[in-house]
C-alpha cells in the first residue's frame, strides 16, 4: 500500500470500498440459494441457474427456474390473496405502502449493497439515487392508497397483475410496479430479470416481515420462459413490463384479444439536443448523467447527441477532456463514476455494436485509460461523424456509448430527433426559454428535461411515445394503468339502452316513402378523403340494406389504397390540426352540433330507413349525438394538463398531447351516436382519425360529409372510409404511420387489431361488447379523453 | 506564486467584452454538478491522511477581526509554521515533506508583525487591501493600500473588487480598477477578491472572473469572509471552469481561492476534489490553490490525530493558532 508521504506527492485516488459483509451474510443465511418468494415465504429451491457479480464474474447466489407450475402457484396466492386485500380499507393499504417505504430506509444500505453486487452498477448510484427513489415511490403511492376511493372513484382494482422487470435498475423497477398496483388493491406475481433477481427476494422477504399479507407480494425467479408463462397465464388479469421493445412486441402479441390491460416501458434512443447559447460546461455534465449513468444502460439514456453545428467541435473537445475524468472500476468502490455492465452477453453486445459503428465509417474515440480487466467492464464511448443511417445512431446501444450528430436550425434539430421509431425521452439544452418552450412540445417523447437529464420523481409519470410503449409509470396518469372502471352501470333491459342500442331490427316494417334514397337523384356517397369527396380505388360499392332487407343506398367499397389515402390525408391535416387553439376545436365541435340539429329530421329518418328504430328512438339518437358534440366542445378547452410538485427547484409540466393520427373502427350499433361518440374526444384533443363507421349501417357516417364541410372542419382532420370493418381494421392496425387505434366490434376483431398494432407499437382501446352510448357515464367523459391523449412531461428547472 | 512557482505570471489580456457577455451559466445545471462532486468521489485512510495533509499547505491562515494585535498575530505564525504536532507528523511518515501552511493573511496592520514573525521560515504574508471588505473607499487611498503593504513586506495582496461595476455591467470599470491593482502590486501577487455572495448572479460571478483575469489577476477568490454568503461549491464551480476556459484561451494558468465559511477536514477534501476534477492535479499546488480559512486547521489536526490512533481527537489537545 502507498504511503501516506508519496501520495501526498501524487494525490491520486485510492480505494473506497463500501463492505459487502451484511449483503454476504444475507445470502450465506439464505444458503446461498433461494427458491421463489410465494405467499409469503420462499419455496422449495428447485432446477436452479447462477446469479453472478459482474465485476468479478464470481456466483453469487443460486436461484429457482420458475417453472409453469410455479407461476400457477404465484398466481393463485395473489388471486387468493386479492380478496382480502382489495377489500382492506383504503387507510388499511395506505398503512401497509408507508410500512414499506419505511422498510426500504430502514434497510437502505443493505438494498444499494445487494443491488451493487448483482447489476454491477456503482454504490453510489444505488446508494444515492435508486434506493432513494424506490422509497419515494412507495411514499407517494402510500398517497394514492389512501385518497383512492375519493380521487378513484368509479374505478377498482384490476385483480392479478404480471409484472416483469428488466435488470437495469432492479428494485426501482420493482418499486415503479408495485406501488401503484397495491395502492389501487391488486395483488401482484412480479418476474424479476435473470440477470437480477436478488433485490427482489430480498425485497419481498422485508415486505412480508413488514406485515404485508401473504399472497399480496409473490416474486417468480427464472428467464423469459418464466415471462412466457407468466404473460400466458389467465389468472392474471394485467400485465406491466419493462424491458426490450422487441419482448414488449411479443407480449402484445401474446396478449392481444385476452382482455388482459397492459402497459410496456420499453426501450428508447433518446435525444439529447444541445443548441449554440447553451452553458456547455453544464451540457457536459448532463452528458455525462445521461449516458454515462448506470454505464448507459438505461432506456430513456440521452444517447444521441444533436449539437447546433457551429458550437460542434468545442463541445467535443470539452466531453473527451471530461471523459479523461470518469473512473471505471469495482461497483462497491464509493468513488467511480461506472460499474460494471450487467453480464458478458450484454458486453459482447455493446461491443459488437461498437465495432460496427467503426466498419460504417463513424470515428471513436475513448479515453487514454484502460477498464480493468476481470469482469464486465467497457469505457464511456464517444462516436462523431455519425450520420442518422448510421446503425450506431438508430439501435440502441444499451451500454455506454454516445453518437454526436449536427444540426443547423432548432427545425432540423426536431427532424433529427424524431427521427427514430422510438419515443420515451428528450433533453433540451439552451439558455433561451423562447426556444427551449418551443421545442419540449414538438418532440415526440413521453419525458423531455431542459437543461437537464434522467429526472425522476414518483409524481411525474414516466413512459413513452410510439415505439418506446405505453402507459405511464409515477403520477395520477401512472395510477390508471392498475384500475379499470368499477363494473359497467349497464341495466340491461332498461328504456335508455333500447333506445339507442339499435344494431338489431326492430319489429314491424317501417315507412320507408321519404326516405332521401327515394328521391330520385343518385346520391351514392363515396369516401371522405381530405376534406373531399374521393372515389374508391376499388371501383366498387356496397349495397347497404335496411332492416327488412330493401335496399336504402350504397356507399364505397373502401379498401387498403383508399386507407393509404386517409392515412396520408390525416397527417396533412395533423400538422395545423395538432397545434390549433382548444378555442378553435371547441368553435369547430359545436359548429358541428349545430349543423346537425339543423338537419336533424333527416339524419333521424336515415337512422329510421337503416336501422329501423322507431321515431322516437331515431330522434333521441340524434339529440344525443348533438349533446356529445357540444359535451366535447365543451371539454376542449377544459382538458387540462398539470403541474406535477416534483422535488426540484422548477416545475413539471404535464401535458395532454394528441396521440396523433388515430383510426377508428366505429361501433355497428348506434350509427350516428356511437360514431360521433368515437370521433368527438379525438377531435376536441386535436387528434387527426380516419374512421371506419358502422359497417351495416355506414350512411349516418356518410351523410356527416357535408355537415363536417359546412361547419369549418379542416380537410384532412376526419377521414372516412366505408367497406369491410375487420379488413379495413387490420390495414390500420398493421399501418406503421397511424398511432392509435379504437376498435368495437368482435372478440375476433378486437384480438386482430391489438396483435397487429404490434408493430409500430400503437395505442390501441379495443372493446367486444356493445356500449351503451346513451349513457353518458358509459359513451363519453374522461375515460375517453384519456385515452385520446398521451402525457408528455416537461421538467423544467429554473434559477439565475 | 509563493517563491516556489516556476508558473510565468498571467500577463493579462486585453479586455474582449464579446467573451464577457456571452458567459451564461446555468444555475441548476452548475448545482447538480457541485452537489454530486463530493458524492462521485472519496478520500480514506492513507489517502485522506495524504489529502488532509496537502490541505494545510494550501492553507492561507487568516486573522481578519477588528482586535487582532501582534499578539495573536504572532501566535497565528508560529502555528503557520509547525500547523501539526511533531509527534503526529512522525507516525504519518511526512517529517520529511516540510508541512507548513502556504501563507498567513492579515490587515495592513499587522503585515510587519507577521513579516517578522515568519522571517527564513518560507511562508509569505498576504495583506487583504483596497478598502477590505467593501472596497468602497477613495481609489486613490486603495492603490496607496496597496503599494505600502509591498513596502511593508507583504508578497500577496488580496484586493476586493467594486461589486457596483458588476451589478451595473460596467466591465470596463471593473477591468480598469483590477488592472491598476495589478499594477500597484509589482512583484506581489493579485488576489482578486469578487465577493461573490453579492454579485447577485452565477453568471455575474463567471463573468467578473472572466474580467478579473483579462486584467492581469494571479488569483481568483470568492469571499472575504464577510458577505452573508461566502464561499460554496457552486461558486466555486464556476470560477474554476472560468480559470479553465482562460487556460485554453491564453495558456496562462490561474490560480483559486475559495475563502468563508470552510471549517472542515471534510469541506476541504470537497475543494481539493472538486479542483482534481475540474482542473487537474497541478491545481493542488500553493501557487494556484489556496483556501482562505481561520478554524480549518483545527478540524484538519483532529481528524489526522484520529487516523494515527484511531481515537476521536479533542481540539484542546492541539496548539492553537
Amino acid at each position: 500500500m502507498a504511503s501516506v508521504a508519496e501520495i501526498f506527492k501524487t494525490m491520486d485516488y485510492g480505494p473506497a470500498p463500501e463492505s459487502d459483509a451484511e449483503a454476504r451474510a444475507w445470502l450465506a443465511r439464505h444458503g446461498g440459494k433461494f427458491g421463489h418468494f410465494v405467499d409469503g415465504a420462499f419455496t422449495k429451491v428447485g432446477t436452479t441457474f447462477d446469479v453472478i457479480d459482474p465485476s468479478t464474474n464470481a456466483r453469487l447466489a443460486k436461484v429457482t427456474q420458475g417453472t409453469t407450475k410455479d407461476v400457477d402457484a404465484a398466481v393463485a396466492a395473489a388471486r387468493k390473496a386479492f380478496t382480502k386485500w382489495s377489500k382492506l380499507s383504503a387507510h388499511e393499504r395506505a398503512r401497509h405502502l408507508y410500512a414499506l417505504a419505511r422498510m426500504v430506509q430502514k434497510h437502505s444500505r443493505l438494498f444499494a449493497v445487494v443491488e451493487s453486487m448483482d447489476n454491477g452498477k456503482s454504490i453510489r448510484e444505488t446508494r444515492d439515487l435508486d434506493i432513494p427513489l424506490v422509497a419515494r415511490h412507495f411514499y407517494h403511492h402510500a398517497g394514492w392508497a389512501q385518497l383512492f376511493p375519493t380521487e378513484f372513484a368509479g374505478y377498482a382494482p384490476v385483480g392479478v397483475v404480471g409484472q416483469i422487470i428488466p435488470w437495469n435498475f432492479p428494485l426501482l423497477m420493482l418499486a415503479w410496479k408495485i406501488a401503484p398496483a397495491l395502492a389501487a388493491g391488486n395483488t401482484v406475481v412480479l418476474k424479476p430479470a435473470e440477470f437480477t433477481p436478488l433485490s427482489a427476494l430480498l425485497f419481498a422477504e422485508l415486505a412480508h416481515g413488514a406485515g404485508v399479507p401473504p399472497g399480496v407480494i409473490n416474486i417468480i425467479t427464472g428467464d423469459g420462459r418464466t415471462g412466457a408463462a407468466l404473460v400466458e397465464h389467465k389468472g392474471v388479469d394485467k400485465i406491466a413490463f419493462t424491458g426490450s421493445t422487441d419482448v414488449g412486441r411479443i407480449i402484445r402479441k401474446a396478449t392481444a384479444g385476452s382482455g388482459k390491460k397492459l402497459s410496456l416501458e420499453l426501450g428508447g434512443k433518446s435525444p439529447f439536443i444541445v443548441y449554440d447559447d447553451a452553458d456547455l460546461d453544464g451540457v457536459v455534465e448532463g452528458v455525462v448523467d445521461a449516458i454515462w449513468f448506470n454505464q448507459g444502460q438505461v432506456c430513456c439514456a440521452g444517447s444521441r447527441l444533436l449539437v447546433q453545428e457551429g458550437i460542434h467541435d468545442r463541445l467535443i473537445e470539452k466531453l473527451r477532456v471530461r471523459m479523461e475524468k470518469l473512473r471505471v472500476g469495482r461497483p462497491l468502490d464509493k468513488a467511480v463514476d461506472m460499474g460494471a455492465i450487467v453480464a458478458p452477453e450484454q458486453l459482447e453486445r455493446i461491443t459488437a455494436l461498437v465495432r460496427q459503428g467503426q466498419d460504417e465509417g463513424a470515428t471513436m474515440w475513448q479515453p487514454s485509460w484502460g477498464v480493468p480487466k476481470n469482469g464486465c467492464f467497457y469505457p464511456p464511448t464517444l462516436f462523431t461523424n455519425v450520420e442518422p443511417a448510421s446503425t450506431i445512431a438508430q439501435v440502441e446501444i444499451f451500454g455506454p456509448v454516445l453518437v454526436a450528430m449536427t444540426f443547423r436550425t432548432p427545425e432540423e434539430s426536431v427532424a433529427l430527433a424524431n427521427n427514430t421509431p422510438f419515443g420515451l425521452a428528450a433533453s433540451v439544452w439552451s439558455e433561451n426559454i423562447n426556444l427551449a418552450l418551443d421545442i419540449a412540445p414538438k418532440l415526440k417523447a413521453g419525458v423531455v428535461w431542459i437543461n437537464a437529464t434522467n429526472l425522476f420523481d414518483a409524481a411525474a409519470g414516466f413512459g413513452g411515445y410510439r415505439e418506446s410503449g405505453f402507459g405511464r409509470e409515477g403520477g395520477r396518469e401512472g395510477m390508471f394503468e392498475y384500475v379499470k372502471r368499477d363494473g359497467r352501470r349497464r341495466t340491461e333491459g332498461s328504456r335508455a339502452v333500447k333506445s339507442v342500442r339499435a344494431s338489431k331490427p326492430s319489429k314491424g316494417t317501417p315507412s320507408v316513402s321519404r326516405l332521401p334514397s327515394d328521391v330520385g337523384v343518385d346520391r351514392t356517397p363515396k369516401l371522405f378523403i381530405g376534406g373531399k369527396q374521393a372515389r374508391p380505388d376499388s371501383g366498387y360499392s356496397r349495397v347497404i340494406l335496411g332492416p327488412t332487407g330493401q335496399r336504402v343506398g350504397e356507399v364505397g367499397e373502401g379498401n387498403r389504397k383508399d386507407i393509404r389515402n386517409a392515412v396520408e390525408a390525416a397527417h396533412a391535416a395533423a400538422k395545423g390540426w395538432s397545434r390549433s387553439t382548444a378555442h378553435l376545436r371547441a368553435q369547430i365541435l359545436y359548429y358541428i352540433g349545430e349543423n346537425l340539429d339543423a338537419r336533424a329530421a333527416e339524419f333521424a329518418a336515415r337512422l329510421r330507413a337503416m336501422t329501423g328504430v322507431t321515431a322516437s328512438q331515431a330522434n333521441a339518437e340524434v339529440q344525443a349525438s348533438v349533446a356529445r358534440l357540444f359535451s366535447y366542445g365543451a371539454w376542449a378547452d377544459k382538458w387540462d394538463g398539470a403541474v406535477h410538485s416534483v422535488p426540484i427547484r422548477g416545475v413539471a409540466l404535464q401535458m395532454n398531447e394528441p396521440i396523433g393520427v388515430v383510426a377508428v373502427a366505429a361501433p355497428n350499433e348506434a350509427p350516428l351516436l356511437g360514431f360521433i361518440s368515437a370521433i368527438a374526444p379525438l377531435i376536441a384533443t386535436a387528434n387527426s382519425v380516419v374512421v371506419v363507421p358502422s359497417e351495416p349501417h355506414p350512411l349516418s357516417a356518410t351523410d356527416l360529409y357535408t355537415v363536417f364541410e359546412s361547419s369549418d372542419l379542416p380537410g384532412g382532420v376526419v377521414n372516412i372510409v366505408t367497406g369491410a370493418k375487420d379488413v379495413l381494421a387490420k390495414t390500420l392496425a398493421e399501418h406503421d404511420d397511424v398511432e392509435g387505434m379504437w376498435y368495437w366490434g368482435s372478440r375476433d376483431g378486437v384480438k386482430a387489431v391489438e396483435f397487429a398494432s404490434a408493430h409500430n407499437m400503437k395505442r390501441t382501446w379495443c372493446h367486444a361488447g356493445a356500449v351503451d352510448w346513451a349513457d353518458a357515464n358509459e359513451g363519453e367523459g374522461r375515460e375517453y379523453l384519456r385515452e385520446a391523449t398521451q402525457v408528455k412531461n416537461i421538467w423544467i428547472p429554473y434559477g439565475e | 506564486m509563493s517563491a516556489s512557482s516556476e508558473l510565468p505570471r498571467n500577463a493579462g489580456q486585453p479586455l474582449d467584452l464579446d467573451v464577457v457577455r456571452a458567459i451564461r451559466v446555468n444555475k441548476s445545471a452548475a448545482e447538480r454538478r457541485a452537489a454530486t462532486i463530493p458524492t462521485r468521489r472519496t478520500v480514506k485512510k492513507e489517502w485522506q491522511a495524504a489529502w488532509l495533509l496537502k490541505a494545510i499547505t494550501l492553507m492561507d491562515l487568516t486573522t481578519l477581526s477588528g482586535d487582532d494585535t501582534p499578539g495573536n498575530v504572532k501566535r497565528l505564525c508560529a502555528k503557520a509554521r509547525r500547523p501539526l504536532r511533531d509527534d503526529l507528523l512522525e507516525r504519518l511518515g511526512a517529517t520529511e515533506l516540510g508541512i507548513r501552511v502556504g501563507a498567513v493573511c492579515v490587515y495592513h496592520q499587522l503585515v510587519p508583525t507577521a513579516v517578522a514573525a515568519l522571517e527564513g521560515s518560507g511562508i509569505p504574508v498576504a495583506a487583504v487591501s483596497t478598502g477590505f471588505p467593501a472596497g468602497l473607499s477613495p481609489f486613490a487611498q486603495r492603490l496607496e493600500e496597496i503599494h505600502q503593504s509591498v513596502r511593508a513586506g507583504a508578497q500577496e495582496i488580496d484586493i476586493v473588487i467594486t461589486r457596483a461595476h458588476v451589478l451595473t455591467g460596467d466591465w470596463e470599470a471593473l477591468y480598469d480598477e483590477v488592472k491598476a491593482f495589478r499594477e500597484a502590486c509589482g512583484d506581489a501577487h493579485l488576489k482578486a477578491i469578487l465577493a461573490t455572495g453579492e454579485l447577485a448572479t452565477l453568471t455575474n460571478v463567471a463573468r467578473a472572473s472572466w474580467v478579473a483575469m483579462q486584467a492581469g489577476a494571479d488569483f481568483i477568490k470568492t469571499s472575504t469572509g464577510k458577505e452573508a454568503t461566502n464561499a460554496t461549491l457552486p461558486f466555486s464551480l464556476v470560477m474554476v471552469r472560468q480559470i479553465r476556459e482562460y487556460e485554453q484561451a491564453t495558456g496562462f494558468k490561474v490560480g483559486y481561492k475559495p475563502a468563508g465559511g470552510i471549517r472542515t477536514a471534510k469541506q476541504s477534501l470537497d475543494y481539493l476534489l472538486l479542483m482534481k476534477e475540474e482542473l487537474g492535479d497541478r491545481w493542488l499546488q500553493p501557487d494556484l490553490f489556496r483556501f482562505g480559512a481561520s478554524s480549518l486547521l483545527t478540524d484538519i489536526e483532529r481528524q489526522l490525530e484520529h487516523f494515527v490512533t484511531g481515537r476521536y481527537a479533542a481540539a484542546h489537545r492541539h496548539p492553537m493558532p
